[in-house]
């Protein structure tokens, strides 16, 4: 394609733009140019004129100067061997007496990514970096950045890294949070290579007359100045309190910033330095003053709002008491994006609590009156969830889940079975009197989730319920035309019924068990059935204990994400990790992280495998809390958190490999390396995850076992 | 941190880009729309960032036509870069009065040059936009003028470049409160807050240093001294940035270098109580399948020497309604169908007043049984000078500079609808009756 690009064309478009560049009149020439940026902005080549632009570039025009140096940024990897030309200028013009050209030249160089300019920029890099004018040192500085990303070896044996050290005594704020960034960025840039070494001059420690400097030129450079300058206070280590403390004083005035980002910002490195202030007082008081700009930031645009929303939903899981009194901030206005929506349903479930119960049924039940039918969905599990956690509260909520059961909307009611079906594993023998409604709209239900709820209910309920055997017969004749789902929970509540009334229900139970094992294609049904059958015919009082068992009482938790991945996220407060609430290591690229590093850092990787494994975990079994769980339990629940939650649906979801996304991304991690990693997760695991210390969740009983499921789960990838 | 930046249309297609990094592929863009339509399909929500294959999409909407996307590989901080997308908007927007297909393809010399201003190497450098239009500007420069930076651009007052001069030094404030609430089908109000913005021309020469005194309760306290008259709690306080935090911080003083011309000095947020200043409740008589009838009430319920302007009611309707009938006993109404509402239009409404009105409409005959009906809220749009809801005011500015001059400040008050002034009290008739506070 270069062959004919670079002969010359003898007619069309780039023919004249060729003749016109190489014009004698200026205004033609500049026209010129023009065109081709406009050419190459709607995606047409324009390379071919590469030497014709090129010699344009010596000009006076500085419109001119800036629109053939985007030219080069975008083609000079078309033409590298021409590129060499442009050196000349490009020296020359970081020379030059205009401030505004120098700073030019630097920023150009550094974006043309092509080896043989690199060879010429340490020279004009090293004058602007000590330049008279701040603002030709401030763009040096993020050159630095540049250079390093295309050949750290150069920024070392220049020295460049020590002179930016030295700038952040710069005397110009803007400069100083530059350098900032730049050092910053190559930080992220080293420690992502596998290769290095604590002791890389590249690694970026921020000793305690940095932390001053920083401190100072906070209240004094630009809003995104103070964002990459809270960004590296967030990374300081100290374990001296009182230097916490001062932290966190005198990055509280931050939080009245107009720019939500150093809003965050600043949450971030309280909420960091927060830990280790023993002073409860004091902490109490920074959360205080925490909560009126969090609840600022809603009146964002909804994109802002959203991010705020996640944070805020993450800041709620470490310290419920942020917002105790706001939750009416976080009602949905008519017109909020979905998204924003959905995510201050989930917050205002959160806050709730026994005095503002009833504000949040009455919006609650107008929300399920509104026209988008997921968001109505999330708003009747939403009550559920509230029934759930405030006991005093259970009742109010039934009666507007009747009340919205009486709407005889199908998709309404659908979702409110399948939250009333929470209510009764919460509150067994409460709401009995529910029942009769619920089966009047027995026809109506045409979703799986929806009739397996009902189906559970009867069940559950079989002794209590007259005509039981009636209601299941229904089901037991459509048996083989359910989804699985429906065919399992139809099989129990008909092994439930038979157990309560043996008399009545003799044929129901052979029938049923009958076509789920003959007639029946899914194995699990088919399985299930024959367990109950042999149940059944050996030991109908063995029977009893294990389908009749008692079950745990279901609860609302608290956090979303597990405890140690939680303090994680919290300090990557405003970040893409505590935004999509998960470790980044989930998310971003794999290119740079390969299976050697992983190796080497095999401590490190243990303990963020066990974290992106409580992720996976909890996330599921967040997802799943409120379904079934009505499996013959042979185990009794344990009461550890750890074990627990592989207890739950979610770890049988795992194991027959059907979970969505969270699985997806853990594959996607440990794919290259958890053959060679899985051996110190599994066994070091009591030893070496200090999380597991910190959250208290450990006791000595517990650890191994929940080592050694971990290991079962590994043992899948 | 951003490795990318492009400005997209309804189709997804760029409409201008700029790589700050190669380690996004400019291809990616093309992918953003079919996976929000990917997501769309499977009924998840598309959110502002979302990942896929290791490439992070985080945008915005501005308007309903443009997108403006960014990408990155690295675990990016979000929040400022969502910011940056819409200050970008902003900066675009005051070049261009408008953002959108045409203005964009007319002006990409200029915006190509602010993505280059604004962004290196994927870090936000200067967003001002007075300050940007120092040195980038419209008209191609002459040779014989050479543009510099501004000193601003790297000062400590960022925001503010020497030499300017006035004849008559002035400054305007306008304390501007809107409210926001929200009122249940009982009456009763639900949520209310009020989000005020004093906003400030300033005509003044030279370095100035103002010094801003408000009302407020806590800067009385702090201070020790007693308040004439009422002082207010200011719940939450945001700066433009060329105000001094540390030292509101320390004793509640405001004080500041301002930009020149028009800007915003600060916005509060109080979330007292508010009684509804204009009441509005409508008794909907549904005649299935042939038409509908509204009665809608509208009281003015604040002091009688005030008076609001251009009060509008919004009163939603059926999708299909049609052959509208009204009569109003002050004010003009329309159907507005692309609102799905009418709109009651009250040029100037006493405070204490009260009015009625009636709306008569048809509805087609067949309606879908699947059909479920929306029930959007009542919306109220006004503005009622020479007051606040709060209460707040301006005890004092004082403008110090070293020539010594005499400035003169000017205050006005204003209050009006917020972006959600909304009642639920559209009621079917035979429904509890409203209770009116």
């Amino acid at each position: 394609m270069n062959v004919f690009s670079r002969a010359a064309p003898k007619k069309g478009e780039n023919f004249e733009l060729r003749a016109d560049l190489n014009s004698e009149y200026r205004d033609k020439r500049k026209d010129a140019i023009k065109r081709v940026i406009a050419n190459m902005t709607v995606g047409k080549d324009v390379s071919g004129l590469f030497p014709d632009v090129l010699k344009n570039m010596q000009t006076e025009d500085i419109e001119q100067k800036k629109l053939v140096y985007l030219y080069l940024i975008n083609y000079a990897k078309t033409q590298p061997d021409l590129v060499i030309l442009a050196v000349n200028t490009f020296v020359k013009d970081s020379d030059d007496q205009n401030p505004l050209i120098r700073a030019l030249a630097i920023r150009t160089m550094g974006c043309i990514r092509v080896e043989k300019i690199i060879d010429y920029l340490a020279g004009p890099l090293q004058k602007c970096l000590h330049d008279e004018n701040p603002y030709v040192r401030k763009t040096a500085a993020i050159c630095v950045a540049k250079l390093y990303d295309l050949k750290p070896e150069l920024v070392l044996e220049n020295g460049f890294l020590d002179q930016l050290n030295e700038m952040i005594s710069d005397s110009n704020p803007m400069v100083v949070a530059n350098t900032i960034s730049a050092l910053s960025d190559i930080h992220t840039s080293a420690t992502s290579q596998p290769s290095t070494s604590s002791s890389d001059p590249a690694i970026f420690t921020i000793t305690p007359t940095i932390l001053n400097k920083l401190l100072i030129a906070l209240n004094e450079c630009s809003e995104w100045g103070r964002v990459a300058i809270l960004s590296a206070l967030a990374r300081y280590e100290t374990d001296d309190e009182k230097e916490c403390e001062h932290i966190c004083e005198r990055v509280v005035p931050q939080f009245q910033h107009v720019n939500g980002s150093v809003v965050l910002g600043a949450v971030r490195v309280i909420m960091i330095h927060m830990r280790k202030v023993s002073r409860e007082d004091f902490n109490k008081q920074l959360i205080r003053k925490m909560a009126p700009p969090l609840v600022t930031l809603l009146s964002s645009p909804p994109e802002v709002q959203w991010i705020a929303l996640r944070n805020i939903n993450l800041l709620l899981q470490k310290r419920s008491d942020i917002l105790s009194n706001e939750m009416r901030v976080f009602f949905c206005k008519y017109n909020d994006p979905l998204y924003v929506k959905v995510e201050k349903l989930d917050i205002m479930v959160r806050l709730a609590n026994e005095h503002n119960v009833d504000a949040l049924l009455s919006e609650l039940k107008e929300y399920a009156s509104e026209v988008d039918v997921d968001f109505v969905r999330r708003s009747i599990k939403a009550i559920g969830q509230a029934a759930v956690k405030i006991e005093a509260g259970a009742e109010r909520c039934v009666n507007v889940l009747l009340d919205l059961i009486a709407t005889r909307v199908s998709y309404v009611v659908q979702e409110a079975v399948v939250v009333m079906k929470d209510i009764f594993r919460r509150y067994p023998l409460t709401y009995e009197g529910v029942i009769p409604t619920l089966c009047a709209n027995l026809e109506e239900l045409d979703e799986p989730e929806a009739k397996a709820s009902l189906i559970w209910i009867i069940g559950e309920y079989a002794n209590k319920i007259d005509n039981a055997d009636e209601l299941l017969n229904i089901f037991v004749d459509t048996f083989t035309e359910e989804s699985y789902s429906v065919q399992l929970q139809t099989l129990t509540a008909v092994v439930k019924l038979f157990l309560y009334k043996p008399d009545t229900s003799q044929g129901l139970v052979q029938r049923v068990l009958n076509t789920a094992t003959k007639d029946c294609d899914s194995p699990d049904v088919r399985d299930r059935a024959y367990i109950y059958w042999r149940l059944l015919s050996t030991d109908p009082g063995a029977a009893k204990s294990v389908v009749l068992a008692h079950r745990p009482p279901i609860s609302l938790p608290r956090t979303t994400v597990a405890p140690a991945l939680l303090d994680e996220l919290i300090g990557e407060i405003s970040s893409l990790a505590s935004v999509y609430q998960k470790p980044a290591a989930t998310f971003i690229g794999q290119g740079r992280i390969g299976v050697d590093s992983m190796q080497r850092r095999g401590a490190d990787l243990a303990d963020s495998a066990k974290t992106a494994l409580q992720t996976v975990a909890a996330g599921q079994a967040s997802e799943n809390l409120l379904d079934f769980d009505d499996e013959p339990a042979p185990e009794q629940p344990t009461g550890l958190a750890a074990t627990q939650v592989l207890q739950q649906p979610a770890a049988k979801n795992f194991l027959s490999g059907t979970s969505a996304n969270p699985l997806d991304d853990l594959v996607s991690i440990f794919g290259g390396a958890s053959l060679s990693s899985s051996a110190p997760i599994a066994s070091g695991a009591p030893a070496l995850d200090p999380f597991y210390e910190l959250s208290g969740v450990s006791s000595p009983t517990a650890a191994p076992s929940a080592s050694k499921q971990q290991e079962d789960l590994l043992g899948l990838f | 941190m951003t490795s990318l930046i492009a400005i997209l249309d309804l189709k997804g297609k760029p409409l201008i880009q700029r790589s700050y990094r190669d380690d996004v592929l400019p291809s990616y863009i093309e992918r953003f729309l079919p996976l929000v339509l990917d997501f769309e399909e499977e009924g998840q929500q598309v959110t502002p960032c979302f990942s896929n294959q290791g490439v992070n999409y985080m945008h915005i909407r501005h308007s309903n036509y443009t997108v403006i996307l960014a990408l990155s590989r690295r675990n990016t901080n979000s929040a400022e870069i969502i910011l940056f997308l819409h200050r970008l908007s902003q900066v675009l927007v005051e070049y261009f009065k408008e953002l959108e297909e045409e203005s964009i393809r007319d002006n990409f010399v200029i915006i190509y040059e602010l993505l280059d201003e604004m962004m290196d190497f994927g870090y936000p450098q200067t967003t001002e936009s007075k300050i940007l239009q120092e040195y980038i500007t419209q008209e191609s420069h002459k040779l014989e003028i050479q543009v510099r930076p501004p000193m601003a651009v790297t000062n400590a007052v960022s925001w503010r470049s020497e030499g300017i001069r006035y004849r008559k030094n002035e400054v305007f404030l306008d304390v501007i409160e809107s409210v926001n609430l929200l009122v249940n089908a009982n009456g009763n109000v639900v949520r209310s807050e009020i989000l005020g913005a004093i906003k400030m021309k300033c005509y003044l020469s030279g370095m100035p240093e103002l010094r801003l005194g408000l009302n407020d309760k806590v800067m009385f306290e702090t201070t020790g001294r007693t308040s004439r008259g009422k002082s207010i709690e200011l719940e939450d306080v945001k700066f433009h940035q060329c105000v001094r935090l540390s030292r509101f911080e320390n004793d509640r003083t405001i004080s500041f270098i301002p930009p020149d011309g028009e800007f915003e000095l600060m916005s509060y947020r109080l979330s007292q109580a508010v009684k509804p200043l204009i009441w509005v409740e409508a008794a909907v008589e549904h005649h299935k399948g042939s038409r509908v009838e509204y009665m809608v009430k509208c009281r003015a319920q604040f002091k009688r020497r005030s008076t609001a302007n251009n009060v509008e009611i919004y009163v939603p309707v059926p999708d299909d309604a049609d052959t509208p009938k009204f009569r109003a006993s002050t004010g003009s109404v329309q159907y507005a169908p692309d609102k799905s509402a009418f709109v009651w239009k009250i040029k100037q409404l006493g405070g204490g007043r009260d009015f009625l009105m009636r709306a008569h409409f048809g509805l087609p005959s067949v309606k879908s049984e699947q059909d479920v009906e929306k029930r959007a809220p009542i919306v109220v749009k006004f503005e009622i000078p020479y007051f606040t809801v709060s209460g707040i005011q301006v005890r004092y500015l004082k403008v110090v500079e070293k020539s010594g001059y005499q400035a003169l400040p000017w205050v006005r008050y204003i209050t009006q609808n917020g972006d959600d002034y909304s009642l639920r009290t559209a009621l079917d008739k035979g429904s509890a009756p409203i209770v009116p506070m």
